[in-house]
């Protein structure tokens, strides 16, 4: 059986290749994003009410030294396999170095439809891995050549409305508890996956735009695109293993690992790198390794972990 | 009606929407009073700029000012945003009434 949130991608993208005039209007794409990033946050937030978190810095530190490997590869396999410039690289590597919110709400409800537990912190995880790869990938952009605003940048990406809401869920979730949320869970959580679904049209219809510029950047970025993904989702899997994580946690850390940014990304890039070509990495995120993500990589990702806990024990 | 009316220049900048911040706060430093942005879509030298998402997204910053001020955010466009950024600036003659509001004044 298909998943419907992943069917409704698919008809945005057939709407967009039809050049169908259906378009979600922005002002319902913000007021969707808001309440996406809310929910993840109050949800994980309620999660880790029942943790705690000191127990969890060990296990961070090592999520996030790993998830450093992900912008270093990103910006060499590009730089010197895909010949792309200082600058593009960089983009590449900032974009793939943090991390796809959507991608993450889609491998959520995936682990709920298939009845799998996931650790409660994950979401933590989600809020920590959306800086330090995007700082190292602008660093590898900028590195030897003109100074980049760090103070702006930081700025930037801290009070940037993904964060902002992802924290402020997480942190109202935490303090609430899931007694005090449970006046707010009908609309947070009963409609999640409904919202989840009309959101992915967008994606769906916003995907499709990209096409003609996929085709334009060659076979590279589609190769890129494609295995890179596959390759920080392994990387996951085995760094979920070696911290102990379940399967879904396993699975949730290499989806992690795996999305890239198209968000917060995008916006931060194009001020600090703005010799970067901004349609290179967006194409590869979004055109590329988002469908990618969400059709095989995630259940790939979820079959990997599986086949890594049973080779194991 | 008319006689009453005081030429000014109006400096319009067609960008991408990123740029916002970064280009009123130029202009509040020129010396401009103000400034209105509204959301724009079109084609040109980019292709399609329809704001079907975030980066493909434009915006048209208005700021009427005297000429000094103008030129003044002319050079600054030209030397910071042209090479990387999206960006059309044309200016144009306009009639304004009460034209103190859209003087720069003078130093101290």
């Amino acid at each position: 059986m298909f998943d419907p949130v992943i069917l409704f991608f698919l008809l945005g993208v057939m709407a967009g290749v039809l050049k169908s005039d259906l378009k979600i209007p922005g002002v319902l794409y913000e007021s969707l994003s808001i309440f996406l990033l809310l929910a993840i946050g109050l949800k994980g937030g309620v999660s880790l009410s029942q943790y705690d978190p000191s127990n969890l810095v060990d296990e961070a530190f090592i999520v996030l030294l790993v998830s450093c490997l992900i912008p270093l590869g990103a910006f060499y396999v590009s730089k010197i396999l895909g010949g792309y410039s200082q600058a593009d690289a960089g983009s590449l590597a900032a974009h793939y170095g943090s991390v796809s919110v959507v991608t993450f709400a889609v491998a959520t409800s995936l682990l709920v439809k298939k009845s799998i537990d996931v650790e409660g912190y994950m979401t933590v995880f989600l809020v920590l891995l959306e800086i330090p790869g995007l700082l190292l990938g602008v660093l590898l952009a900028k590195f030897g050549t003109s100074k980049a605003s760090w103070g702006h940048l930081i700025h930037e990406i801290l009070t940037g409305k993904s964060l902002m809401l992802l924290l402020g869920g997480l942190l109202i979730g935490y303090l609430s508890g899931e007694t005090g949320v449970s006046s707010i869970s009908p609309l947070f959580f009963g409609l999640f996956k409904g919202v989840l679904a009309i959101f992915l049209l967008e994606m769906g219809l916003v995907t499709a735009g990209r096409i003609a510029e996929i085709k334009k950047q060659g076979l590279f970025l589609i190769m890129f695109g494609t295995l890179f993904p596959m390759f920080c989702g392994a990387l996951g899997v085995v760094t979920g293993w070696w911290l102990g994580m379940s399967i879904g946690g396993m699975t949730l850390l290499a989806t992690l690992y795996a999305s890239a940014s198209y968000i917060a990304a995008p916006a931060a890039v194009r001020m600090a790198v703005p010799e970067a070509n901004p349609s290179t990495s967006i194409a590869a995120s979004l055109g590329v390794t988002f469908p990618f993500n969400i059709s095989v990589g995630i259940p790939l990702y979820l079959v990997l972990s599986e086949h890594m806990v049973k080779v194991i024990l | 009606m008319t006689q009453r009316l005081v030429t000014r220049k109006l400096l319009t900048i067609i960008c991408e929407a990123g740029l916002e911040k970064e280009l009123t706060n130029c202009i509040g430093a020129a010396g401009a009073s103000g400034y209105t942005v509204s959301d724009a879509r079109g084609k040109g030298a980019h292709g399609l700029r329809d704001a079907s998402w975030s980066d493909n997204a434009n915006i048209r910053i208005e700021v009427l000012c005297d000429e000094l001020v103008a030129t003044a955010l002319l050079d600054k466009v030209l030397n910071d945003y042209y090479q990387n950024y999206t960006l059309v600036t044309f200016v144009s003659d306009v009639g304004v009434l009460r034209p103190f509001k859209f003087t720069k004044p003078a130093a101290l």
